[in-house]
């Protein structure tokens, strides 16, 4: 037994940054972001901390699933930019929520969300009648460098849920990790300590990224690791009703799909509206596809995720509401 | 064919771009590629040769991709 998707829920903050907006701030321009990113605007948190996405992405997926939050086993949240470093992003939500049952975070960067499904799939491994909350929730305009142009433009604030309940949808998922620092970090804060003396003591809270690296790990590593599920599940190319990628550059999105031979239309984006929204992205788009009916009862999705790490994750779904 | 045809014949279909326009001394810069299509470029090769290729900032050219091939050959 694994489980099976009861509903879903996203929220986003309300404030929307064009690409104009952008050009103001920073050198550069409309048709370059768009040429190079396939990003026209994203939102981001002006009013909003994440734990309000996180609490309002949490209530509609609970109400999609016709469940309350006092019912659920288990919150985890996927992310890396929670508003405290401790408590964890689930434990507040667990209290905004009423909930009473254990909460953690989960840090795989933009492979979060896939991350958080392979541990769920191990609690319902020991226990299959349980509800459990996934939370996929990141503020990325909290970590970028917004003086740094070829990053800031890139990202946006958001988050996405899911309700997980008793079935036997998840098909097969496979992760993968190869530790290294240096095509995609954020350092931590170092506070203020007067002892510190390394290297990573000196540098600055703010995302840094080698695009080409990036570029060419994520294109791989989806391709291998959607591969890998669709073996594992014994399901075919044709079989797949949608694949909803990680949203972080539309050309690494068509890359991957041209490399995967998969029909571009079962290809699902919202990249142009949102931008990459890190451990969100995924769970995003499941919400806002699932809420247009996108999905019929039976379709296969294939979900798949790359990021800092550097982590990558796919997964096969059966969409059964 | 030779190297440097394969490389032209990929290049053309992968970019759209005219074979007879692409030369060994054809620049990214030149052919309108940024560095993102350069990895793609780069990865492309990796798969039609059956090679490894390292990124450098060095290969700035078709003549330099067609060097790095025939060294990792």
């Amino acid at each position: 037994m694994s489980f099976t998707i009861l509903g879903t829920g996203s929220a986003l903050p309300g404030h929307i940054v064009t690409n104009e907006d952008l050009s103001c701030m920073v050198d550069t321009s409309d048709e370059w972001i768009r040429s190079r990113t396939g990003i026209n605007q994203r939102r981001v948190c002006s009013g909003e901390s994440l734990t309000d996405l996180a609490y309002q992405a949490a209530l509609l997926a609970l109400e999609d699933s016709c469940c309350g939050a006092d019912e659920l086993d288990l919150i985890i949240c996927a992310t890396v930019s929670a508003d405290y470093v401790m408590p964890s992003l689930a434990c507040v939500l667990q209290a905004r929520l009423g909930a009473h049952c254990p909460a953690f975070d989960v840090n795989a960067a933009c492979t979060g969300f896939l991350y958080g499904l392979d541990i769920a799939a191990g609690y319902f491994a020991r226990n299959p009648q349980q509800k459990i909350l996934l939370v996929g929730a990141d503020a990325m305009s909290r970590l970028v460098d917004w003086q740094e142009r070829s990053t800031c433009v890139l990202f946006g604030d958001g988050a996405g849920a899911v309700v997980l309940g008793l079935g036997n949808d998840l098909l097969a998922i496979q992760l993968s990790a190869q530790g290294d620092i240096e095509p995609l970090y954020v350092p931590n804060s170092w506070g203020n300590s007067p002892f510190h003396q390394t290297k990573e003591s000196q540098q600055k809270p703010y995302l840094v990224m080698d695009g080409q690296e990036v570029f060419r790990f994520a294109v791989t590593s989806m391709v291998q690791t959607v591969e890998q599920v669709l073996h594992r599940a014994g399901v075919s190319k044709e079989e797949i009703a949608y694949l909803l990628p990680h949203q972080a550059n539309i050309r690494i999105i068509d890359a991957a799909v041209n490399r995967l031979k998969l029909p571009r239309e079962k290809c699902l984006t919202n990249i142009a509206l949102r931008g990459n929204t890190s451990a969100a992205c995924v769970a995003v788009l499941l919400d806002e596809q699932n809420r247009v009916g996108r999905f019929q009862k039976g379709d296969l999705l294939v979900l798949t995720a790359f990021g800092g790490g550097l982590t990558t994750g796919a997964c096969i779904l059966r969409w059964n509401k | 064919m030779s190297t440097l045809d394969k490389v032209v014949e990929i290049l053309a279909e992968a970019k759209d771009l005219k074979a007879d326009k692409i030369t060994e001394a054809s620049t990214w810069e030149e052919l309108g590629l940024d560095s993102l299509d350069t990895v793609e470029l780069v990865m492309n090769m990796e798969d039609a040769f059956g090679i490894s290729l390292e990124m450098t900032e060095d290969m700035k050219s078709v003549g330099d991709v067609v060097k790095a091939i025939e060294a990792a050959k």
